[in-house]
């Protein structure tokens, strides 16, 4: 009962955060002279009034998402990613030259008659090739933190803007659109072929309207939603199953707990680090590639730091907290903050206030997210440790990495 | 000692004013979910030493938190000589004529002594400091109480007994009429705990008052006048300790009757399971950490480490066990070469270790009692399925089972480790370690911070696995378990091993000795 009852009160804090982040947000809203609910309702209506209001949100979600799922693994490990704009990045590149190319490429005759088998070659090729170039980015990290005891904090947010430069220099000379060239010179890639393209998707819905009569409903026809969020939704489970049901998550999780314990046991410390961060550079690697092939269908940038990304590599790292460190948690917290981004659109449009303001209440939610957490972590240890024994000959237990542990709660279950 | 040769109301040799009779009654502390304090009656007089005995959690420390100031109470009364006090701080209790010497000591060690007991006095000087003043009048209570002390060495140059005479004096120079000593004689050498015994015998003739926490039996047997037991919060009892005996002691304090000698089967040694041969290795410091140690294990005896801590005895189990590069020599374990092999691989020819900071190496806090009890096998095929994908209720089945034998206290399999007390997570990791039925096992520290119940359990299970063949090494500061499993015992001196006796004939002036170096 008490157990129950302590549960409760120790995920409240996640939900008091959010309500106390709107409500420093209303005093933003008031300083500039807008009518904090009026703006909330305009919000609302931005991210979920209608049904493309609802594509948009999810589309935006998407690669939150992805980069959440990764953001989390790393959490596990013990390691903190702050690279996943750079990684999203070195995938987007390595995913569009992976299209492009095979865009150019002749069906083999011998798949020419399976309409589509080779458009889902490409796609499959595109996707890996993003992975791939996003784990060995985010896994340089985790080697240099494994072996030189670089802290990954800073050497994630170095490798940003190595990743962003990069990607300026390839948009202005080999990946430049050629119909470009000489011309605009507006960094660019050229136009992906349909056949590299992630394809759209809607649902088709049959509801009983009267007796005898169907009435014949299609969600999300003639939105941007794109196969990506089905993938990235069905990773966020797989990465659960991952993490809590097989022998590879168990070392990362273990290492990530107590780096000690895990080296007792024969674990190897060094190579869990690397693979959590390849695993956390991977996801955001399928961000960036699948941002190219399911919305923009070309790679582009305005040459800022955040130009292609939308800043989805660091929203992320919010949602990763935000979901409690568990994938499947990550879904509707990716969600929550995709319809944030739109719906401070929709308040920009109406009320004339800056969408920028949202920026800030996401800084608010993880200030007082990880504020929360350190509560959790107080409340549980001062319950331990008046449970359980008063004797100073127990080691006092370590200093939680960084302040940013989770609480377990709810993650076992039969 | 007769207690009532100091209920006059001079004052005590420091010139303060004593405590003839400190009182606690009825006194309940709560902490969330737990009853620390159930209504309990604790009182002291001068010229006392009162023994406050009890296993771990019991609430020993509680009590006398309270009575310093770091608690408060939820009801009940504290009475000095009569008078009904309330302490709110430290502060507070250091006013009252209360002192405390913690176990870990609160010292600078690159300060002086006179140095360290100035801390967070006021000058006489004002600004300027005074600490010629403070040298002159630690030199003169060291006289009075025979605590021999130089107020000018830093405190780094003290061995573990002068830092606590240092602690002592400490708190007499802030005039405590009353000292609360918790748990003083875990850190010591035989021979410092007979100084300390003497320094408390004298402080209780000068017409202090004194409580000494404590859980060794014989000390309390030894040192005090009064003994009273706690348990679950409640007091069982006090006594005259000259009414008092071990196994009333013991029972009192676990609530059962407790065996607290073991009759070993002989001796019944068998083949070399574990070799060291001419071991040497760094300390975390960087100095030499172990030096040229070798030492041979045979199948069906325990070997005992002896020695002050920090000696070497963590170093010589984390060599063994992979943890630790050797700099020099070899480890071999049932015939194959060993040295600076990687844990896993130890894992798999039957080397088993408790660790000794078990909470930091033995387990993850955050893990429940099943994935723990897998922290090694979790890949094993036993537990998966295509060593990828885990079989968690099998994981959950041998838990149980574990659960039942080891008398392992825990909600369920699902419990996170960090939520179970010192005692049962102790049993967890003995239970998982053997669980892999170990050719050879290190047992560091297996019972420290572990109650008297979990202590006899602990120490059964190591004399079976010793029947059984195992050859195990047990090192341990706790001579009293030393001398009651070991067959033989090595003693470690700054990384060597500077005498090996036989159990049956050890002579415990000398392994006293040997430990400080001497002999």
């Amino acid at each position: 009962m008490a157990g129950r009852l302590n549960r409760l009160i120790d995920f409240a804090p996640v939900l008091i955060a959010l309500i106390l982040a709107l409500l420093v947000a209303s005093v933003l809203l008031l300083a500039l002279n807008a009518n904090p609910l009026e703006a909330y309702d305009f919000m609302l209506q931005g991210a979920a009034g209608s049904e493309n209001a609802l594509a948009e949100t999810l589309v935006k979600a998407t690669p939150i998402l992805f980069v959440g799922i990764g953001i989390t693994i790393a959490f596990r490990g013990g390691m903190i990613n702050i690279g996943g704009e750079g990684q999203m990045i070195a995938g987007a590149l390595a995913g569009v030259t992976v299209a492009l190319v095979m865009g150019e490429m002749r069906v083999p005759p011998e798949l020419a008659k399976e309409k589509g088998a080779f458009d889902l070659i490409i796609v499959a090729c595109s996707l890996v090739g993003g992975f791939l170039m996003g784990a060995l980015y985010g896994g340089l990290a985790g080697f240099l933190k494994a072996y030189f005891d670089v802290n990954e904090i800073l050497s994630t947010i170095m490798l940003n803007q190595i990743a962003v430069q990069m990607m300026n220099f390839l948009l202005n000379g080999i990946l430049l659109d050629p119909a470009e060239a000489g011309f605009n010179n507006i960094p660019k890639t050229a136009r992906l072929v349909t056949a590299a393209q992630l394809p759209r998707f809607s649902i088709n819905i049959d509801l009983p309207r009267q007796i005898g009569e169907i009435q014949h409903i299609e969600l999300f026809a003639r939105t941007r939603l794109h196969w990506g969020l089905l993938i990235a939704v069905f990773l966020a489970v797989i990465i659960y199953i991952f993490l809590w049901r097989t022998s590879l998550g168990y070392r990362i999780r273990a290492v990530g707990e107590n780096q000690r314990a895990s080296s007792y046991a024969g674990i190897n410390v060094k190579r869990q680090m690397m693979f959590s961060m390849f695993l956390a550079g991977g996801f955001a690697g399928l961000a960036g590639v699948v941002q190219v092939l399911g919305l923009q269908y070309r790679l582009q940038t305005d040459g800022s730091p955040a130009g292609f990304t939308g800043a989805a590599g660091f929203n992320g790292i919010v949602a990763a907290l935000f979901g409690g460190l568990n994938p499947i948690g990550a879904i509707p917290a990716a969600a929550f903050f995709g319809g944030l981004l739109v719906g401070a659109q929709k308040m920009q449009r109406e009320l004339g206030v800056p969408a920028s303001l949202i920026t800030a209440v996401n800084g608010l939610i993880v200030v007082f997210v990880v504020s929360s957490e350190i509560f959790i972590l107080q409340r549980s240890k001062r319950r331990v440790s008046v449970a359980e024994n008063e004797t100073p000959t127990l080691n006092p237990s370590p200093i939680k990495r960084e302040g940013l542990a989770s609480s377990d709660d709810g993650e076992e279950d039969g | 000692m007769a207690e009532n040769a100091k209920q006059k109301s001079d004052l005590l040799p420091t010139g303060h004013a004593p405590i003839n009779q400190l009182a606690m009654t009825g006194i309940v502390k709560r902490f969330p979910g737990v009853l620390a304090a159930d209504g309990i009656d604790f009182d002291v007089k001068a010229g006392e030493i009162h023994a406050l005995l009890g296993e771990n959690g019991a609430g020993k420390s509680t009590l006398m938190k309270m009575l310093y100031g770091l608690y408060h109470p939820d009801a009940g009364q504290i009475r000095i000589n009569g008078q009904e006090t309330t302490i709110r701080n430290p502060q507070d209790a250091i006013q009252h004529g209360i002192g405390m010497i913690h176990q870990h000591f609160m010292l600078v060690p690159s300060l002086t002594v006179a140095e360290n007991i100035a801390l967070g006095m006021k000058s006489s000087r004002g600004a300027r400091l005074d600490l010629d003043v403070v040298s002159g009048r630690v030199l003169e209570l060291s006289e009075i109480y025979n605590l021999k002390v130089d107020p000018d060495l830093p405190i780094w140059q003290l061995a573990v007994g002068e830092q606590q005479r240092v602690e002592i004096l400490r708190a007499l120079y802030k005039g405590a009429a009353l000292l609360i000593l918790d748990e003083p004689t875990a850190v010591l050498t035989p021979q410092e705990v007979d100084g300390l015994f003497r320094i408390l015998n004298q402080l209780a003739d000068d017409g202090h008052g004194l409580v000494f926490i404590s859980h060794k039996l014989h000390e309390v047997l030894e040192i005090s006048h009064r003994v009273t037991v706690l348990r679950d919060g409640r007091r069982v009892n006090s006594i005259p300790t000259s009414e008092a005996t071990r196994p009333k002691l013991a029972e009192m304090m676990v609530g059962r009757p407790v065996l607290l000698e073991y009759d070993k089967n002989p001796p019944d040694p068998r083949d070399e399971r574990l070799i060291l041969d001419g071991v040497s290795a760094l300390s975390n410091r960087g100095t030499v950490g172990l030096d040229d140690v070798s030492l041979r294990l045979r199948g069906g005896e325990i070997v005992g480490i002896a020695g002050v801590s920090g000696n070497g005895q963590q170093e010589l189990a984390q060599c063994i066990c992979g943890l630790r590069p050797l700099t020099a020599g070899s480890v071999t374990v049932d015939g194959s070469d060993v040295s600076n092999a990687h844990p896993s691989s130890l894992n798999a020819i039957g080397l088993s270790h408790i660790p000794e900071e078990r909470m930091l190496d033995g387990v993850i806090k955050e893990f429940s009692v099943a994935e723990n009890y897998v922290l090694q096998d979790h890949g094993h095929p036993k537990f998966t399925r295509g060593k990828i994908f885990m079989l968690f209720h099998k994981i959950r089945e041998f838990c149980r089972r574990a659960i039942e034998t080891y008398e392992i206290k825990t909600p369920s399999t699902e419990t996170l480790v960090k939520s179970l007390s010192g005692g049962n997570i102790q049993k967890l990791v003995l239970a998982r370690e053997l669980s892999r039925d170990p050719g050879v096992l290190i047992a560091a520290q297996p019972t420290r911070g572990v109650d008297i119940g979990a202590t006899e359990y602990i120490h059964q299970r190591l004399l079976q696995e010793r029947d059984n063949g195992t050859a195990i090494l047990l090192i341990s500061e706790d001579l009293d378990e030393i001398r009651a499993l070991s067959d033989r015992i090595a003693v470690m001196y700054e990384g060597r091993i500077v005498g090996e006796v036989e159990n049956r004939d050890v002579d415990i002036e000398h392994l006293g000795l040997l430990m400080t170096g001497g002999g």
